[in-house]
């Protein structure tokens, strides 16, 4: 039987996002030039939260979502993935700061290719990583600049991210002994 | 669903189920977007090598089929059969297996032969997609009106599409009947007697003699090419004649009393089956049908590449 270990209720995800957004604003330097770009699935609604913390205290932050699918880089072993989503950025990425947004880091090849993806649509001036969770196992030297919550993890292991607007509640479970 | 669910090659709408259908639709739509970008590639297909085979002249499905791949980023080669060995007598499949012996990953093929595609699927490894078999099917085409159609009204379920014309010698005609057929629409044929097969009322469709009953019964005309390469049988008296009793002109347009959504596969002989009032009037999709064809040929490649060819998974 897999065992169900709740890292974050409701509760403590809002905390953890008020604390993310607030430092994505530090690390970006101000909200000038500030685009926001979720992951999809769960990053764009993440996105769209974190957007909304940033933007209640001045003006909206323009936001975008990425559907990194076209960019694995395991169609030949793996297979394509049933459904590929939408992409959709601001009009420009040119020269602003770009916030990619999402749920889990966990190997770091989904951010490699969102790296790709992003560059085929400009050349910002930085990119930032924040993502919920952390929980280590890179394969590649991808870091997060901001980190909700930083979690020990085994291969067999999987973290679930529940989200309101998709799953009807707010949690972060780890779920040990049913790997994908 | 897994790509795994397409099989290794696309030979026709008549070998896939309404899901494998749905699928391919689904997967289309954000390919479209791909097409609207500063930057009009993405890299799944990155390393992939696909061969166009074209035993049949071919402007539209050709270069389509070649951008598709090309914004895939896949690597591909075009062989006209005019400058290929082929023009020495060699065979389709020796032509096959010296291509497949350069290791590559997927054949697009259009053949004069019904049952061409079918045949080289047989009997090479790489995926085999149907460009275009004689008067078999054209499974691109259909996937496209298909993706036109649905744009345009939504969904597909009941919606009565009427095919007009040159239905016996068109791959078009089979390849839309067997699509709008498993998705749930209703379709008639008309046009001439000599062009309107009797049997293929089997399959569930019906048969509307004059063309002004069939768009006043009809939301979508999809109105074919007559194929004056193929008319030395005395199919049609002639071609003003064509026009007069069968041609979609505005008058007829006007008759019908209502928004007719207008296809048409291409190539259009203006004046013949269709007037260019209707061609480049309001009621036609004809250039959507064309953006849709590369989206759609995309996603026909994208799925079948998942399923890598026995050589590179064993």
């Amino acid at each position: 039987m897999p065992s169900v270990t709740r890292l974050l209720d409701d509760t403590a995800m809002a905390g953890a996002l008020q604390r993310m957004a607030r430092e994505v604003v530090e690390k970006s330097g101000g909200t000038g030039g500030l685009v926001l770009v979720g992951i999809q699935r769960r990053g764009v609604e993440l996105a769209a939260r974190l957007a909304a913390l940033i933007g209640a205290a001045g003006p909206p932050v323009p936001l975008g979502k990425l559907d990194i699918t076209l960019y694995r880089d395991d169609l030949s072993t793996i297979g394509p993935r049933p459904r590929v989503g939408e992409t959709s950025l601001p009009d420009s990425i040119e020269g602003r700061t770009v916030v990619i947004v999402d749920d889990v880091l966990y190997t770091g090849r989904t951010i490699r290719a969102a790296l790709d993806e992003l560059a085929d649509f400009g050349r910002p001036r930085r990119i930032l990583l924040a993502v919920l969770v952390d929980r280590g196992g890179r394969e590649l030297p991808i870091q997060a600049d901001v980190v909700g919550q930083r979690i020990e993890t085994g291969s067999d292991d999987r973290v679930d991210v529940a989200v309101q607007e998709l799953d009807g509640r707010d949690a972060v479970e780890l779920v040990q002994g049913a790997p994908l | 669903m897994t790509a795994a669910a397409l099989g290794k090659d696309l030979v026709g709408l008549e070998f896939l189920t309404a899901d494998q259908i749905r699928l391919i639709l689904d997967t289309a739509e954000p390919f479209k977007e791909v097409s609207e970008r500063a930057i009009k590639k993405v890299p799944a297909l990155r390393g992939k090598t696909i061969v166009n085979l074209f035993f049949e002249a071919s402007t539209r499905t050709r270069i389509s089929f070649e951008f598709a791949e090309k914004r895939l980023s896949a690597d591909t080669v075009n062989v006209a059969t005019s400058i290929s060995s082929v023009s020495k007598g060699e065979t389709l499949v020796d032509t096959a297996r010296n291509l497949e012996a350069m290791r590559i990953d997927m054949v697009v093929i259009r053949h004069p032969s019904s049952g061409a595609a079918q045949f080289l699927g047989d009997r090479i490894r790489s995926n085999v997609i149907n460009a275009g078999d004689g008067k078999h099917e054209h499974p691109t085409q259909g996937l496209l009106d298909l993706l036109t159609l649905r744009d345009r009204f939504g969904k597909l379920e009941g919606l009565k599409v009427a095919i007009c014309g040159d239905v016996l010698h068109s791959r078009v005609a089979r390849s839309n009947i067997w699509g709008l057929l498993k998705l749930g629409a209703e379709v008639a044929l008309t046009g001439p007697a000599t062009l309107i097969p009797r049997e293929l009322a089997e399959l569930g469709v019906q048969i509307i003699p004059r063309i002004d009953d069939a768009m006043a019964w009809a939301d979508a005309l999809n109105v074919l090419r007559l194929q004056l390469e193929r008319m030395q049988g005395g199919f049609i008296p002639s071609l003003r004649e064509y026009n007069r009793v069968f041609g979609v002109t505005r008058e007829r347009l006007e008759r019908a009393g209502k928004e007719l959504v207008i296809l048409h596969p291409g190539p259009m002989n203006r004046g013949v089956e269709i007037d260019s009032d209707v061609a480049d009037g309001p009621c036609s999709v004809i250039l959507p049908q064309v953006t849709n064809g590369v989206a759609i040929r995309m996603a026909v490649l994208y799925l079948l590449a998942g399923g890598a060819p026995e050589w590179q998974a064993s």
